[in-house]
């Protein structure tokens, strides 16, 4: 008996350390690669003659929250939705507008009067011709004006007052006043008439045609080809995969079974450097520690204030990014150039004494405790959260970080405002005011609460003018009344870092949250 | 006395094992070289060196700190679950085996069902009912821990009851109480002992199994699972760091084995 015992016990102490002999022993060999490699930058992209065919599967972060075009609230839908459908227009990756489902477009001088002439020969993936009906249908129920709809699917669509039909190629939207703005959210998706089945089987007009959807795992696609660029798209097939964490992306992008992963950690780029191409550019996301303005103690700007002085952007890209991004003062970032105010980031430079003098004077002499929401899906806002945590120590303010599901984020957090303070990256339609319109009193996703009277009435300016430098001037001023208030602490457009596998070309970045897969390609 | 006689190695090692972790845990109660959560942009990913025994993570915190926070957490957490489960599951083992009867098939059957579940899901279902806080994950595992004991003492009092030891003490007019606290319980030891070794080793896998999903002790809070999960990403680039909080789990599981293995000899 005693041997047995005695055996076992070896045997168990014989299996631990060979555990640990194991994974030092998978260090050794692997550690050389991961260091000292740099990381390459774009531009390398576009030399090869781009070959037709072959497949894809891209890790995604998060599931989709609506197939339907224009219902989908998350950033992370419309990136992969834009492979489906187009609007109107569409973005470009330098950022301009190019006529998609319409060949041209006119905007009249006083910004009252648009008119669209609709592309020849454009069908949707059923096959259908598009006609000047969808068009005005698709128009009508973004902006709300179908039978049975209460809101604007789409809130900027609300100035739109009548859509006419001048013949069977021409569709003019006359608005209720001047808004030269409108033509950046004209990107909405084209989708057939009183097509009922959007949400399970979507059909649009992109390079892209819907294949299958499977809810927590998959988003498969392919190549349609009667898409109107001819020549797009290269690949046949994309699987957008639904990956768990960025921690799993890896292992899955180490074992080969992912291909294009677009939100690498700068740790992670560092190790798979060797491995794939990695890229970087930036996200085109406003990344802030969102205060929600309605709850206390964050209904004083002073303790606002005070957060924006103990959030040190700089150490947080340096933590968790490795320097990577750009800081931000206001909800705004660089990508819309004369739009956007760079000086609002040095109102709140790191200053605790400052810090603790607001909170004093706001009556929290002794600090308070507070609750981060972060979706436990990206790890970037997590370790983001984390830094926070720490540094909003030095003023002894508490925070504690609760992780939540995505869908239960959105919900109760982005929907419901049920919440305390969160991390997260807002992002943008090609138009300044999809980001400031938000924080207007009465809007439906004004989630942080913000109520500001000179706010409005500014921003309401901004968007009834039609003259170009005065809306810079409001658009600029609007920036500045939220850095002054701390809506919220503003923090940086994250850097993306993108990993692709070697043998793939023609990633490119675009100013708005989406994954073009057309331009894709096998070497 | 019976168990600590002539070398009984399994007992001496498990016993040895778990002492020198539990001074460790102690210790770092009162004292870590550094504060667990005190980042240092200077110093990420640092190798095991002087300065920091067990290297420093992705945050440059002091990873030897860490282990000894989240070895402190998941102990709290392993005791406690396993004192929770061990107090009900004897009452109701003790009450159903002692009376049998209606009321122990009613509360077999609410045993049987539990079991049914995975632990892990059922887990789940109470954390998301309760909320994401270290006192409800002790209680959603502790309810899930107490069929497990509520059987094994079910079963001694049912063996126990028919012996003449318990007829007599009976004759003499002893209460139900005290037969079942005084008389039974203290004879059920030895297969309770090796219950509660067990059921540690569970409770400290299942908070580890559970931090490690996301669903346990919240980041900046250090954990072994947790430490295990966020060490994930970087197994190859800096080994250590997933390296030491998992030695300290086997370590842990172990310890607490051998103390089983001891006393079934």
């Amino acid at each position: 008996m005693k041997q047995t015992r005695c055996y076992k016990v070896c045997r168990l102490l014989f299996a631990a350390g060979l555990l640990a002999i194991t994974l030092c022993g998978c260090t050794g060999d692997k550690l050389g690669n991961g260091q000292g490699t740099s990381v390459s930058v774009d531009d390398s992209t576009t030399q090869a003659e781009p070959k037709k065919g072959g497949s894809v599967v891209v890790g995604i972060q998060q599931d989709l929250d609506s197939l339907d075009p224009h219902m989908a609230d998350a950033a992370g839908t419309s990136e992969v939705l834009f492979n489906i459908f187009e609007g109107l227009v569409k973005p470009d990756k330098d950022g301009n507008l190019i006529p998609a489902v319409a060949s041209k477009y006119e905007i009249s001088e006083d910004g009252m009067t648009y008119t669209f002439t609709l592309r020849d020969g454009i069908t949707f993936h059923s096959g259908e011709p598009v006609t000047i009906d969808d068009v005005i249908y698709s128009v009508n129920r973004c902006a709300g004006k179908l039978e049975g709809q209460e809101a604007p699917l789409v809130s900027a669509y609300s100035v739109i007052s009548q859509v006419n039909r001048l013949d069977d190629h021409t569709v003019e939207l006359v608005l209720e006043n001047g808004d030269t703005e409108l033509i950046g959210y004209l990107t909405a998706a084209i989708i057939p008439k009183d097509y009922e089945k959007q949400k399970e089987a979507p059909v649009g007009t992109g390079p892209f045609r819907f294949v299958s959807y499977s809810p927590q795992h998959s988003f498969v696609m392919e190549a349609y080809d009667g898409y109107w660029q001819k020549g797009l798209p290269y690949l046949d097939k994309v699987e957008f995969r639904i990956v768990a964490n960025t921690d799993s992306a890896m292992l899955e992008l180490k074992g080969g079974s992912i291909d294009l992963y677009p939100y690498l950690t700068s740790d992670q780029a560092r190790e798979l450097s060797g491995q794939m191409e990695v890229l970087v550019g930036t996200s085109n996301l406003v990344q802030a520690l969102f205060l929600n303005n309605a709850e206390k103690p964050f209904d004083d700007v002073r303790v606002r204030q005070a957060l924006a002085c103990l959030v040190n952007p700089q150490e947080i890209m340096d933590m968790v990014a490795d320097g990577y991004g750009t800081e931000i003062g206001s909800n705004m970032f660089p990508a819309f150039g004369l739009y956007y105010l760079e000086s609002t980031k040095d109102l709140y430079e790191p200053d605790v004494d400052r810090a603790k003098a607001l909170l004093l004077e706001a009556g929290y002499p002794d600090g308070f405790d507070m609750t981060i929401t972060v979706p436990s899906n990206y790890q970037f806002h997590v370790d983001t959260a984390q830094v926070i945590v720490e540094e909003l120590k030095q003023a002894n303010i508490r925070a504690k970080i609760n992780l939540v599901e995505w869908g239960t984020w959105l919900s109760d957090v982005y929907r419901g405002k049920q919440y305390q303070s969160t991390v997260v990256g807002l992002d943008s339609d090609l138009a300044p005011k999809d980001l400031l319109d938000r924080y207007h009193s009465t809007a439906r996703n004004n989630f942080v609460s913000f109520s500001d009277e000179e706010y409005d009435r500014v921003l309401e300016e901004a968007m009834a003018s039609i003259d170009g430098a005065e809306k810079v001037e409001k658009y600029q001023r609007l920036q500045q009344i939220l850095a002054e208030n701390a809506a919220s602490v503003y923090i940086q457009d994250p850097a993306k870092l993108v990993a692709i596998k070697k043998d793939l070309s023609g990633y490119e970045f675009y100013p708005v949250y989406v994954l073009d897969m057309a331009m894709i390609y096998y070497k | 006395m019976r168990y600590f006689g002539k070398k009984n190695t399994a007992l001496t090692a498990g016993i040895l094992i778990s002492a020198v972790l539990f001074a460790v845990m102690l210790i770092g109660v009162f004292y870590t070289p550094y504060e667990s959560s005190k980042m240092n942009g200077a110093e990420k990913f640092m190798a095991p060196c002087a300065r920091h025994l067990m290297g420093t993570d992705n945050f440059g915190r002091d990873i030897f700190s860490r282990v000894l926070e989240g070895l402190g957490t998941t102990f709290f957490v392993a005791v406690s679950v396993t004192l929770f489960g061990s107090l009900f599951g004897v009452l109701l083992g003790a009450i159903t085996g002692y009376f049998g009867g209606i009321l122990d098939e009613i509360l077999m059957r609410m045993n049987d069902a539990l079991v049914a579940f995975p632990s892990i899901l059922l887990a789940l279902v109470f954390i998301s009912i309760l909320g994401n806080k270290v006192y409800q994950i002790i209680l959603a595992l502790g309810i899930i821990f107490i069929p497990s004991f509520a059987r094994i003492v079910r079963g001694e009092f049912i063996r126990q009851k028919e012996l003449d030891y318990v007829k007599s003490a009976r004759l003499m007019g002893a209460g139900h109480f005290r037969i079942m606290f005084f008389h039974i319980l203290p004879n059920t030891l030895p297969a309770l002992l090796s219950a509660i070794t067990v059921g540690f080793n569970n409770a400290v896998l299942a908070e580890a199994g559970m931090s490690y999903l996301g669903i346990g002790v919240q980041p900046p809070d250090a954990s072994l699972g947790r430490m295990l999960a966020e060490a994930q990403g970087y197994l190859f680039s800096a080994p250590w760091y997933a390296l030491y909080p998992g030695v300290v789990i086997i370590l842990l599981i172990l310890g607490f084995s051998l103390i089983n293995e001891g006393l079934g000899a």
